[in-house]
């Protein structure tokens, strides 16, 4: 093999969880040197603007929890025995369907987790494989990203197959207040889970674009992050329709 | 190293890129520094048509004759509303913060521009669709800016509660993410793209208030989109999240079991950090302008600082004082108070901090400075009345008089009004490239500011009297007799401040186009957006990343050769 010295050094561009190392001294105004920002900083500060994105979605998550709990508590006025009488109602939910979504969903996360390490490798070799004569062998990677956008699809089938089950058992948006936060919660979450599938379908075109690599990872990377955030709001989400009724 | 030659050869060419669907930070904030300026005097028309109704309710006016209490309450719905989303959260921060914070910080531009065009562009659907609800079948919502149900969650339960009600939601839904993708851009931008030097504690307050404005939209927004979805869920779609067993017209509704409160909680959670949001942003520019025009540093800066901070955070302890009317518990409403009252502390550091600033100051009075000034002296005057209502037992008295209305269009409009045009005077050189006129400025300044306390000092007075604030008129209402004469005075004040308007925006419109040329640095300010060229090239430094040596308000060091130091002036051993 041939002896090479890299343009950009392997540490400043992060693997795994481990963001780039900044450059010291102040901050880096992400235009490392010239007038297009470098890879790094703009990996940074996707990480950043995402962290803000998810904060945004806890908010909107907690308060339809608190609502969720305030209206569990109250109750309505019942003529017949003159008294205020809870009105929340029961939701038989589609345990079985549910949990296979659930599981669907973790191991779309699992995959996802591959196709973001698989971006940063391709990421920090993509120096190499630019220098004439190297070559780190054409192994077929495997679809990651492919098998993680089919398993978004099978989740989201799923929650519609469950959204059927329910009306099937007789339990619409307005049937009783339990049953308006059990759509209310999954199709919020739904909704976002298609923000995510967006981005994978985006990072999937990117490739076949021949987007430059450093992009992709950037996409890979951030719909990743946010892709994991989708499976543990799912699992609030599962659990607090599961448990808090 | 790019070249300014390069660096000008990317800024897009094309009138559709340059100036529709630019991504250019400062293109940006001037489209939602104008999309504020149309929404502004929608909101002062509003305003003014209120005004005459309440005093001649059986007048004709033109085109739209006699105005109906039902009209009155659509035209005090869309006031509100289009006032505090579209002027007061608009035009601090989508506008201003959006030209100026990535220059102040030494960036090229938001750290997301096309998510920073997207939320201009949603920001514009938003208000199309709010205006939209004037003309529909049944015209605006009446159910205010806080959009209480049961009134905004039954279609039936009045003219402008069908389609309108529904325009309305929807579109505050939109403003709240257009808000939030706003929020997270400036987020972003602030902590990620400094230049070199510029350390957290070198930043101009008005960056800190930017910032601290958009944690404060980041984690509020969410909320009112939350409260909006169940509240368009209960209007549509057969739920009762709001609305308890009701009777509207004489015909039972379907809903059952909900609860007004539960939307008032959701809605103040967002709201009272909305009154932040909107007044943020002044106390920045006021603290940016005073001290320049003063010759002095800030006085106190990490505890303008800190102030800000505190001031966010107890913005989100405090939502129940808006609610002390709706039977809660007295231990909730004693909690509610004492830590209303607690943001008396930051308030008052700040508004002594900018006393100090002035103090002994070779002060210039300038129109901006003006404006800055009178900022304190409303934030004072409109700070004063709120202990007042921070109590239960005086604000259950004053609730729904007009003295509610007086304070908060003292400390949350006209100050942040004031803010805006402290920044609009002071900016505009760097944003246009020409000075404004300084005569029309004072002119315009002394009128409004001697007309915003003549309409709104009275109505305190009129609200402890026991003037409600809701009624459309009351000229026929035996107990308030006395008072039409004073009301006459406030609505004759309010048309003469409106029109006085007219002033700034001749003056604005002329030295856009007329007026003397600006040099880079007018104010001899030393903040990083005096370093660059007039008004900035694309990419804000024309190639040259800005290194920074100083904090923001040098003035006036001693030994130095002139009475400030550029915060990107060499270091001297001596700066922080």
């Amino acid at each position: 093999m041939a002896t090479y010295t890299p343009t950009t050094p392997i540490d400043h561009v992060g693997h795994g969880s481990k963001p780039p190392v900044p450059p010291a001294g102040g901050v880096d105004d992400g235009r490392g040197g010239g007038d297009v920002p470098n890879y790094g900083a703009r990996l940074r500060r996707a990480r950043l603007g995402l962290a803000c994105g998810i904060a945004t979605v806890c908010m909107l998550f907690v308060s339809l929890t608190s609502a969720y709990i305030v209206r569990q508590g109250l109750g309505t006025f019942d003529g017949a025995s003159n008294t205020y009488v809870r009105d929340w109602g029961r939701v038989d939910l589609p345990w079985l369907l549910l949990a296979i979504n659930t599981a669907v969903l973790l191991i779309s996360s699992v995959t996802m987790e591959f196709a973001r390490r698989r971006a940063a490798l391709q990421a920090a070799l993509a120096p190499v494989q630019s220098i004439p004569g190297v070559s780190l062998g054409n192994e077929k990677s495997f679809p990651w990203l492919g098998i993680t956008v089919l398993l978004g699809v099978a989740f989201l089938s799923g929650q519609w197959l469950a959204w059927g089950e329910l009306h099937a058992r007789g339990f619409f948006v307005a049937t009783n207040p339990n049953s308006s936060f059990v759509f209310l919660l999954t199709i919020a979450h739904a909704v976002h889970l298609c923000g995510g599938m967006i981005a994978l379908l985006w990072a999937a075109g990117a490739s076949l674009l021949h987007k430059p690599v450093e992009a992709r990872r950037i996409v890979v990377d951030i719909t990743a992050w946010y892709w994991h955030f989708m499976a543990v709001l799912w699992i609030y989400v599962f659990a607090l329709l599961g448990f808090a009724r | 190293m790019a070249t300014p030659a390069s660096v000008h050869a990317h800024a897009p060419q094309g009138f559709i890129r340059k100036y529709i669907f630019s991504l250019d930070h400062k293109v940006i904030g001037i489209q939602y520094y104008f999309l504020a300026l149309s929404a502004v005097f929608v909101g002062m028309l509003l305003s003014i048509l209120m005004r005459v109704h309440m005093i001649w309710p059986t007048a004709s006016l033109p085109l739209l004759g006699e105005i109906k209490p039902e009209t009155y309450l659509a035209l005090m719905t869309m006031h509100g509303t289009i006032m505090v989303f579209f002027v007061l959260t608009t035009a601090p921060q989508g506008g201003f913060g959006n030209y100026v914070l990535p220059i102040q910080i030494g960036a090229p531009d938001m750290a997301f521009p096309v998510l920073n065009m997207l939320s201009f562009w949603t920001t514009f659907v938003a208000y199309m669709v709010m205006l939209a609800a004037f003309f529909v079948v049944g015209g605006a919502p009446l159910h205010g800016w806080t959009g209480y149900p049961p009134l905004s969650a039954i279609p039936s339960a009045g003219p402008g509660e069908g389609l309108g009600a529904d325009l309305w939601i929807t579109s505050i839904a939109i403003f709240c993410i257009a808000s939030l993708m706003g929020a997270l851009n400036f987020i972003t931008t602030t902590l990620d793209l400094r230049a070199k030097g510029m350390t957290m504690m070198r930043m101009p307050l008005t960056v800190w208030s930017w910032f601290i404005t958009a944690i404060l939209g980041l984690l509020a927004f969410g909320v009112l989109l939350s409260a909006g979805i169940l509240l368009l869920m209960d209007r549509n779609l057969g739920t009762s999240f709001y609305v308890p067993t009701t009777m509207v017209n004489g015909v039972m509704t379907w809903h059952k079991g909900g609860s007004p409160l539960l939307w008032q909680h959701l809605f103040w959670f967002f709201g009272h950090p909305e009154v932040y949001i909107a007044i943020l942003p002044g106390m920045g520019v006021a603290s940016q302008v005073l001290s320049t025009f003063s010759r002095k540093p800030i006085f106190g800066y990490r505890a303008m600082v800190y102030a800000m901070l505190s001031i966010g955070f107890f913005g989100f302890m405090v939502w129940g004082h808006h609610m002390f009317m709706s039977g809660m518990s007295p231990y909730s409403a004693f909690a509610f108070s004492l830590l209303t009252m607690c943001i008396g502390v930051p308030s008052a550091i700040k508004t002594f901090n900018w006393l100090g600033t002035m103090y002994k100051g070779r002060i210039r009075f300038s129109t901006p400075m003006l404006y800055a000034i009178g900022f304190v002296s409303l934030f004072v005057s409109g700070g004063l009345s709120g202990p007042f209502l921070a109590q239960p037992v005086l604000d259950i008295q004053l609730h729904d008089t007009a003295f509610v209305p007086a304070h908060f269009h003292l400390i949350m409009g006209v100050a942040a009004i004031f803010g805006i045009f402290s920044a609009t005077y002071y900016w505009f050189p760097k944003m246009f490239g020409r000075m404004m006129n300084e005569t029309l400025g004072r002119i315009h300044f002394f009128i409004t500011l001697a007309g915003t306390y003549a309409i709104f000092m009275p109505m305190h007075y009129a609200g402890m009297a026991g003037q409600t604030r809701r009624y459309s008129q009351f000229t026929e209402v035996a107990f308030l007799q006395k008072l039409i004469p004073l009301n006459t005075f406030i609505t004759w004040a309010a048309i003469i401040t409106v029109s006085a308007q007219f002033i700034f925006v001749i003056n604005l419109f002329w030295s856009m186009f007329k007026g003397p040329k600006a040099s880079d640095n007018p104010w001899e300010s030393t903040t990083l957006e005096w370093t660059t060229a007039t008004p900035p090239p694309h990419d804000n430094f024309g190639g040259v990343t800005p290194v920074v040596n100083h904090g923001p308000y040098e003035y006036g060091v001693p030994g130095a050769a002139k009475d400030y130091v550029m915060q990107t002036d060499p270091p001297t051993g001596t700066s922080h």
